[in-house]
């Protein structure tokens, strides 16, 4: 038994030392966005952000290059957002509330569409959007978006509509609502936290995107803020970077993004694995 | 669509058989007008997913398709429009040895990657297990904090940690003795880069698995592994011929988005290209097909590898689907 605690006690320590090498890079990001570059130029790194300051989130924030891809990114994520979610939303209802010829087809499509590599089809959608004159478009660039993000918002907000039972529906049917009436009344509340999580995810995917972003947007003013984060160390290995900058632009970027990942997570692993875990 | 079988009950009364009246024809009208009234609203539901898609997606592989066929040369950047030259473009990706390379070293690098986040998450789950809640609960934060991290984000610090001047990596290697280390670039070399690219992926993408597969051992009921001791089963026993039976279908179902997840790997490969300067011998089937559209405008040619990427994708992706698909239907 003795044995046993000892290596209870071993593991756990392996465990959080595992923890502590895995979150590491993260940390080396605040660690570095705190401490001014002389700081970072000395031949020995500093561990811990002593003497450090929000100096270089200043510099950020003064970027007027900054504000302008804030404004790319933040406007490209509640459009797809709110165009994926409406039309997912509606896909949602049809595949889960009615039977109809194709609809098993059609789930079955979207899955493997959802599989589809944006690396394999960037080119053939960047001569389609410059042959509309929608490159460098934030309305293009958000179709894209919506358009990859539908089938699992769609495959994700199915699971919820198909947890609320038609019955309840039904019920308040019986009891004199009409059809959508009920279903605003009945149903809708209920699916509060299913539209939330799929929100979260589609924007977390429009936020983060690189890709597509990468091909679509090449001039310099319409840049998302990834495209403007990757501009910040293209060629460190020539020439001089502000690092403690570009730790702190990366912060600004990444802690959204953590806040909302964490609200979401579970719901999306489970919405990729499926019913192989039961949770 | 036949009345009775709508209505199973009116079928299992003892005077079912009789002559339908003109009742039952009333119904049975009533009901498939009924039913083409449902199948038309469904259709309208789902007609704004369609045509978004179709827009977006599906012309996108139309195109490629066609245009995989044709040759795209310099004649065809002065404005004459492209010729039609068959399989071509796919003939010369199977003959040419510096076009092969790169899907070798894709599914590759693809392969190895998998297999070792697979590998690491699954360790890493076992451990989670093991350890009482404090220590757990401390591990999927950490884990949580890398997953979350956006991927351009996590690469900015990632170049900055390999970063061959002041980069900590370097720093950390001269201290424990590796003096060589002093200096060196570890982007400049396909080798190192690899190597390096794909400790980042594993770093990004373990923590999924081990969450996944953790949320599977869960699962495993502790009467099962209790009996099996009762019975004399070793640790690692237990762990080949009960636990592994019981979570195989996460494991491979982890193991094939892995694939291909890291199949289609880029942002990773194409920033450490951008801070390193060596993008030809380093390229994988993403930026390789980047690099031909954007870069030379051989249209056809990336094409045609967009093709062949899209095509694995599907035959892996089919087994991955056919496997949700079987839980939907249970």
């Amino acid at each position: 038994m003795n044995a046993r605690r000892i290596g209870n006690a071993g593991w756990s320590v392996v465990a959080v030392v595992i923890a502590l090498v895995w979150a590491f890079p993260v940390y080396w990001m605040l660690n570095s966005s705190l401490l001014p570059n002389a700081v970072l130029n000395e031949s020995t790194p500093r561990l811990l952000p002593f003497g450090g300051s929000l100096d270089n989130f200043k510099v950020v924030l003064d970027d007027p290059g900054f504000i302008k891809a804030l404004g790319v990114s933040l406007a490209v994520t509640l459009i797809t957002v709110v165009a994926a979610i409406a039309i997912a939303f509606l896909g949602a209802l049809a595949v889960s509330r009615f039977r109809f010829r194709g609809r098993l087809g059609f789930v079955l499509a979207l899955l493997l569409i959802q599989m589809l590599p944006a690396e394999g089809l960037f080119i053939a959608q960047y001569k389609m959007m410059s042959s509309v004159g929608l490159l460098n478009n934030i309305l293009g660039l958000s179709v894209l978006y919506a358009a990859a993000v539908i089938p699992f918002t769609l495959w994700m907000l199915r699971g919820f509509v198909a947890g609320v039972p038609a019955e309840l529906e039904e019920a308040a049917m019986v009891d004199g609502l009409s059809r959508t009436k009920a279903f605003l009344k009945i149903t809708f509340p209920l699916l509060a936290p299913g539209l939330v999580a799929s929100a979260v995810y589609a924007f977390l995917q429009a936020w983060n995107e690189f890709t597509v972003a990468l091909v679509v947007m090449t001039e310099e003013q319409s840049r998302t803020l990834p495209l403007w984060l990757r501009g910040f160390v293209q060629a460190s290995a020539t020439r001089e970077i502000d690092w403690g900058a570009v730790m702190a632009a990366s912060a600004l970027v990444a802690v959204p993004v953590i806040v909302f990942f964490m609200i979401v997570q579970g719901r999306m692993s489970s919405g990729l694995v499926g019913g192989a875990v039961k949770g | 669509m036949l009345p009775t079988a709508e209505r199973p009950a009116a079928a299992a009364a003892p005077d079912a058989v009789r002559e339908p009246d003109a009742e039952d024809l009333r119904d049975a009208a009533r009901h498939k007008a009924r039913r083409r009234k449902e199948r038309r609203v469904a259709w309208t539901l789902v007609l704004p997913t369609l045509v978004i898609l179709v827009l977006a997606l599906g012309y996108p592989v139309g195109w490629q398709l066609v245009t995989s066929f044709r040759k795209y040369g310099l004649k065809q950047q002065f404005g004459q429009p492209p010729e039609w030259v068959g399989l071509e473009n796919y003939k010369t990706l199977i003959t040419d040895p510096s076009l092969w390379a790169v899907v070798v070293r894709s599914i590759v690098f693809c392969i190895v990657v998998a297999f070792a986040t697979v590998l690491i998450g699954g360790l890493l789950a076992l451990l989670m297990q093991r350890v009482p809640r404090g220590p757990r609960i401390v591990l999927q934060v950490s884990l949580l904090l890398a997953w979350a991290m956006p991927v351009v984000a996590a690469m900015t610090i990632w170049i900055w940690i390999v970063d061959w001047r002041r980069g900590l990596l370097n720093w950390f290697l001269v201290n424990v003795g590796f003096t060589d280390a002093e200096g060196h670039n570890w982007l400049a070399q396909p080798l190192s880069f690899f190597i390096v690219a794909g400790v980042i992926v594993v770093w990004m993408s373990v923590p999924f698995v081990a969450l996944s597969i953790y949320a599977g051992l869960t699962q495993v009921s502790g009467e099962v592994l209790e009996a099996a001791q009762l019975d004399g089963a070793s640790g690692w026993q237990r762990l080949r011929y009960v636990i592994l039976p019981l979570i195989a279908p996460v494991l491979s179902i982890v193991l094939l988005l892995q694939l291909i997840w890291d199949l289609r790997v880029f942002t990773q490969i194409k920033m450490l290209q951008d801070a390193g300067g060596v993008a030809n011998e380093t390229n994988l089937l993403g930026t390789f097909i980047y690099q031909l559209g954007t870069g030379k405008g051989d249209f056809g040619m990336s094409s045609a590898v967009s093709v062949v990427m899209l095509l694995l994708t599907i035959a892996l992706s089919w087994y991955y689907v056919r496997s949700l698909m079987k839980e939907e239907a249970s």
